[in-house]
């Protein structure tokens, strides 16, 4: 209990349908490839016949033999030649076909990950095919001190809570907090009585100052030599792109060495869920009501993380919960960024109670606004410029994306025409800026003559190990 | 007195499948599970491969102590119920043992149904349903070269082979036209027939036994014919175990009634496997379905009622379903594979046989022998009640490939 699991996932819209997979698996098995690519619904489709390696296997509890058990340690549904007696009834435990016969054999065959380096995944040209170390994550930093009280008021699938107990966690104790107006501090990051809710310093700002704090709090502790704080915020959109922007802005260009974490739920959702700067187009809010003529918000969102590159910030990136591997692999580029200039994250955040998702639902949102191009995942050095961390292209249509949020549901075919055309527009224009990109170097450097306070300079690995406490 | 707030009858499928459902829920709970059993829980099913020394008794166990104690489950073995009084919420044991309980779940399962045939209970004969039984079947067959077999259902066919291979005479006797019947339509059956006829099994269809003797087994058939064997082993099906449940006011039908969620008629007991009587997914009306599955899915769904968890659903009424080797081959069915009224039946015969049953434009059962399927993935088609309008012409000629695909969709 309790443990997660990586997984191979499967994306049927960038499956071509070429079968590298199977053969791969053939060739390492022995035998019958235990992935199965089959032709879909519409011609040039495909889908697969795999092994989940369910939670709650069937074809484990209908072994009558006892050859089948999954592993608590790798979450991998293992079968156990020895003690199978061929009957097969696993095949009718599955609903998947992802335990079958292997006709050559007539034993059963299925997919046991080939020990954490799965031979289909290697192979597959299109990345239909990928294998989830989202699991890895979750046991390596589930075990880790959570650095916010239990029992915050958050709604029910919250998913900047998931964001901030996240990002904490891989921050570390070492860090200090502001938490401006909005829902973070909202469900109690702050604290009650006179007691944080949080294990590290945090403080509320006003939301029009967060990042001038920052600045200041960065500069003295730069002064007193300690050069090893993450001098942060978790921000709303709101207090980010709208409120907050100037502050915002000012401390990008004077190249204050801050880590800006701006959680994008598209409104103000703590306060009533009125409309922000980043409420897309055609959304439902408290202020922009759907009735007879009003049909959600008629202006488009700005796209702040676009906007943040233009400020030549150390670093820039989108990111989302529905993506952890890429979210905790740029929380190391950010935090190592932000002793170095100012680095700025933009994690999107579907809310269930200002959106209308059924709770269950947010983490499917998530993933289907970066498989939409809705929230196109990339990044940013002033150095390397910019590069897409999940590929852009086979996107789904955005009504696949809006169809999952009660935001959305009135939307009119033009209304809907209108947001697919920005999508493309969008990703239009972040493809020709990743055009020229180089390929991302691994480690940043100060440059010369950087405005910021130069303390004394921490190495590399020093700085990812303290970032890491 | 002991007393568990959990007291669990039965030691196989179910019990095993509610004492994990229990457990997610509430880990600390006290619990026991009963048996009549000497060994830790093992399944009936791989029975005939212990007959046939392909699995060792000791390999076939199912769960180790170390499983209990983790689970913190009291496994009492050699307990057999006698009595239940659900007002005093005690089971008796007939070790004259007491235990109280707080829920209780009868999972006591089914016992070999012994038919009233003249002469039948003066004479040593076996039957298959414990790990011993089946260490006896296979000590006797070290002896003995000839024997017969009293009903081809999937006991006695599993059997009979075993019996066959390991060189002895087998004869099979069966009142109904075909082998494995309710399973298999006539034409499956038929390429069963033939596999055992071609290993030397005589196969006496549609004949019933009037006497049998011994010592030395004699067995007469109605049509005056007679068998001599060195062996007697009755395989005519199975009954539940409830007659420790007598003047307890629990309600018996063909086996324990139980509702939509497994819950019997009285407060605090619920039942699951192959003792309950619970609905048939097909027809909506109560029916012993006595199969893994059909045990799992019980058993899950008491053990949760038991437990409290809301997160229970209704029992959606179980489904046969057979996965068949005989002599290294393969036949399997899901559903009403045998229907023939009212239903549209696309059967292949060409090398392997497949019988594909419609119903409109939804599968409601599946057949086939030498060609192996998913038969999961069938019986969610059926469950389901998926609408094949679309691919109908698709799944009646590449039903593996397309009913794939269907569930690769339905996973989105």
């Amino acid at each position: 209990m309790g443990a997660a699991f990586d997984s191979i996932s499967f994306k049927a819209s960038l499956c071509d349908g070429c079968g590298d997979c199977m053969t791969a698996c053939s060739e390492v098995k022995q035998g019958a490839s235990r992935i199965s690519i089959v032709p879909g619904a519409k011609a040039g489709s495909f889908e697969t016949a795999i092994c989940r390696q369910c939670g709650d296997p069937k074809c484990v509890q209908v072994c009558p033999s006892g050859a089948l058990d999954k592993d608590g340690g790798n979450g991998v549904i293992g079968w156990d030649a020895s003690k199978c007696v061929d009957c097969l009834l696993c095949t009718a435990g599955c609903s998947y076909g992802g335990i079958a016969v292997d006709p050559k054999v007539a034993r059963v065959a299925k997919c046991d990950q080939c020990d954490g380096d799965p031979a289909c995944v290697k192979v597959c040209p299109t990345g239909a095919l990928e294998f989830r170390k989202a699991g890895s994550i979750f046991n390596e930093y589930g075990a880790k001190e959570d650095l916010f009280v239990p029992g915050l008021s958050g709604c029910q699938g919250c998913n900047s809570e998931l964001i901030m107990r996240h990002a904490m966690r891989k921050i570390g104790r070492n860090s200090v907090l502001a938490t401006p107006p909005g829902c973070i501090p909202g469900m109690g990051s702050v604290g009650y009585n006179g007691k944080t809710g949080t294990k590290v310093p945090v403080f509320h700002p006003l939301l029009t100052n967060t990042a001038s704090m920052l600045s200041g709090i960065r500069r003295y502790y730069d002064r007193i030599g300690r050069k090893d704080i993450v001098v942060m915020a978790l921000a709303g959109d709101g207090g980010t792109s709208d409120c907050g922007f100037h502050a915002v802005s000012g401390a990008a260009e004077r190249g204050e060495k801050v880590l800006y974490v701006c959680v994008d739920n598209e409104g103000y959702m703590n306060t009533g869920m009125q409309r922000s700067g980043t409420t897309p187009y055609g959304s439902w809010t408290s202020t922009t009501p759907v009735g007879e003529h009003m049909k959600g918000k008629t202006q488009d969102a700005k796209n702040l993380p676009l906007i943040m590159t233009a400020h030549k910030c150390r670093y820039v990136a989108t990111a989302s919960t529905g993506y952890m591997e890429d979210l905790y692999e740029k929380l190391d580029r950010a935090i190592e960024a932000s002793f170095e200039g100012f680095s700025y994250l933009h994690i999107y955040s579907p809310c269930p109670t200002g959106w209308r998702i059924p709770s269950s639902k947010v983490i499917e949102a998530c993933r289907m606004s970066v498989d939409s191009n809705f929230n196109p995942l990339w990044e940013y050095t002033n150095r390397s410029g910019l590069r897409f961390t999940h590929s852009p292209d086979n996107a789904y249509p955005i009504t696949e994306y809006v169809k999952m949020i009660g935001k959305y549901r009135h939307l009119s075919p033009d209304q809907l025409a209108h947001i697919q055309a920005k999508v493309d527009e969008q990703v239009a224009l972040l493809k020709l800026m990743a055009a020229e990109s180089p390929p991302p170097q691994a480690a940043h450097r100060a440059p010369a003559g950087s405005s910021t306070p130069a303390g004394a300079e921490l190495t590399q690995p020093a700085r990812r190990e303290i970032a890491r406490n | 007195m002991p007393e568990a707030k959990y007291l669990l009858v039965g030691s196989s499928h179910a019990a095993l499948e509610a004492l994990r459902a229990i457990r997610l829920v509430d880990p600390d709970g006290s619990m026991a599970m009963l048996t009549r059993d000497e060994r830790l829980p093992y399944s009936p099913t791989i029975l005939p491969y212990v007959v046939s020394g392909r699995s060792g008794s000791d390999q076939v166990l199912l769960r180790d102590p170390a499983f209990f104690t983790a689970n913190n489950c009291t496994y009492v073995p050699n307990a057999q119920a006698v009595s239940l009084d659900p007002k005093a919420k005690a089971v008796t044991l007939a070790s004259g043992e007491v235990w109280r309980y707080q829920s209780l779940l009868i999972a006591s399962g089914a016992a070999p149904a012994i038919p009233p045939v003249k002469g039948l209970d003066g004479v040593k004969y076996h039957v298959l349903r414990t790990l011993a039984d089946a260490e006896g079947l296979r000590a006797a067959m070290g002896s003995a070269k000839s024997a017969v077999v009293l009903g081809a259902g999937l006991v006695g066919l599993h059997a009979a082979e075993n019996l066959a291979e390991a060189g002895l005479k087998v004869s099979v006797v069966e009142m109904q036209d075909h082998v494995l019947p309710g399973y298999f339509d006539a034409k499956a059956s038929t390429r069963i027939e033939d596999a055992f006829i071609k290993h030397g099994v005589d196969l006496k269809l549609k004949r019933k036994v009037v006497e049998v003797s011994g010592p030395a087994i004699r067995v007469t058939l109605d049509d005056g014919g007679v068998i001599e064997a060195d062996l007697l082993l009755v395989a005519t099906g199975v009954r539940p175990v409830t007659d420790w449940l007598a003047g307890s006011g629990i309600a018996v039908d063909k086996g324990v009634v139980v509702d939509e969620v497994m819950r019997t008629n009285v407060d605090g007991v619920w039942a699951a496997g192959d003792v309950a009587q619970a609905t048939d997914f097909a027809s909506g009306k109560p029916a012993l379905i006595g199969i893994i599955p059909t045990a799992v899915e019980q058993g899950k769904i008491a053990g949760q009622g038991m437990a409290g968890d809301s997160y229970r659903k209704d029992y959606a009424g179980g489904l046969p379903v057979n996965t068949y080797r005989f002599f290294g081959r393969v036949a399997l069915s899901i559903g009403r594979a045998a229907a023939t009224d009212g239903v549209e039946a696309v059967e292949t015969e060409s090398g392997a046989y497949r019988r594909l049953v419609l119903e409109g434009d939804r599968l409601v059962g599946y057949a086939s022998v030498d060609e192996p399927f998913d038969v999961g993935i069938m019986g969610e088609l059926i469950r389901r009640r998926v609408d094949l309008s679309e691919c109908k012409d698709a799944f009646l000629a590449r039903p593996v490939e397309t009913g794939r695909r269907l569930m690769s969709e339905q996973w989105r």
